[in-house]
């Protein structure tokens, strides 16, 4: 999974059928420390995450598929947590 | 799943058996403020409607062959949909 950082939201009428009805949020990736890399996914939020938040973000599709309990969508990024808070030793 | 323009259509008529009426079109994947980042690519179009100039995001590596009729065809990108808006909190 990845450290991301929400930071806007994706529209979209005309869409693959698994993202009917789904919320979109971009993520900027992040290191541990907090620092943007740079990157950033388009992920379906899962757990009603809003801009700002930090979120452990799931990139990869069996496991995405399982969550949204759909064996047969074409998804990879899902938000699957909202980060309280690293500890870094 | 990252943002794409679509920037042209590839025609290809000799192709791998499954993937026969699949549109290809060639995307230019873009950083969340819809500017170039790397380079193009040829992407499905899952949603068989996307052409030209528009802004879609697409779903890349295996993911991409579901959003296809036939799910077990070769493909690395497949469109997934079409953006309406992009919002961004901190651009």
């Amino acid at each position: 999974m990845k450290l991301g950082r929400v930071s806007g939201t994706v529209v979209s009428t005309i869409c693959a059928d698994a993202y009917a009805k789904r919320k979109l949020l971009i993520c900027d990736l992040m290191d541990p420390s907090g620092t943007a890399t740079g990157d950033y996914l388009i992920a379906i939020d899962q757990v009603g995450a809003g801009p700002g938040d930090d979120v452990l973000i799931l990139d990869e599709g069996n496991s995405a598929r399982q969550i949204l309990e759909s064996p047969d969508a074409p998804v990879r990024a899902v938000v699957v947590g909202i980060v309280d808070r690293i500890h870094l030793d | 799943m990252k943002l794409g323009r679509v920037i042209g259509t590839v025609v290809a008529t000799t192709r791998v058996e499954g993937l026969e009426g699949v549109k290809f079109l060639l995307v230019q994947p873009l950083d969340k403020t819809r500017k170039p980042s790397g380079q193009a690519i040829v992407a499905a179009d899952g949603v068989a409607m996307a052409g030209p100039g528009d802004l879609v995001y697409y779903v890349s590596s295996r993911e991409a062959a579901l959003a296809l009729p036939n799910t077990f065809v070769p493909v690395d990108d497949t469109i997934v949909g079409l953006v309406d808006s992009v919002e961004l909190t901190t651009p």
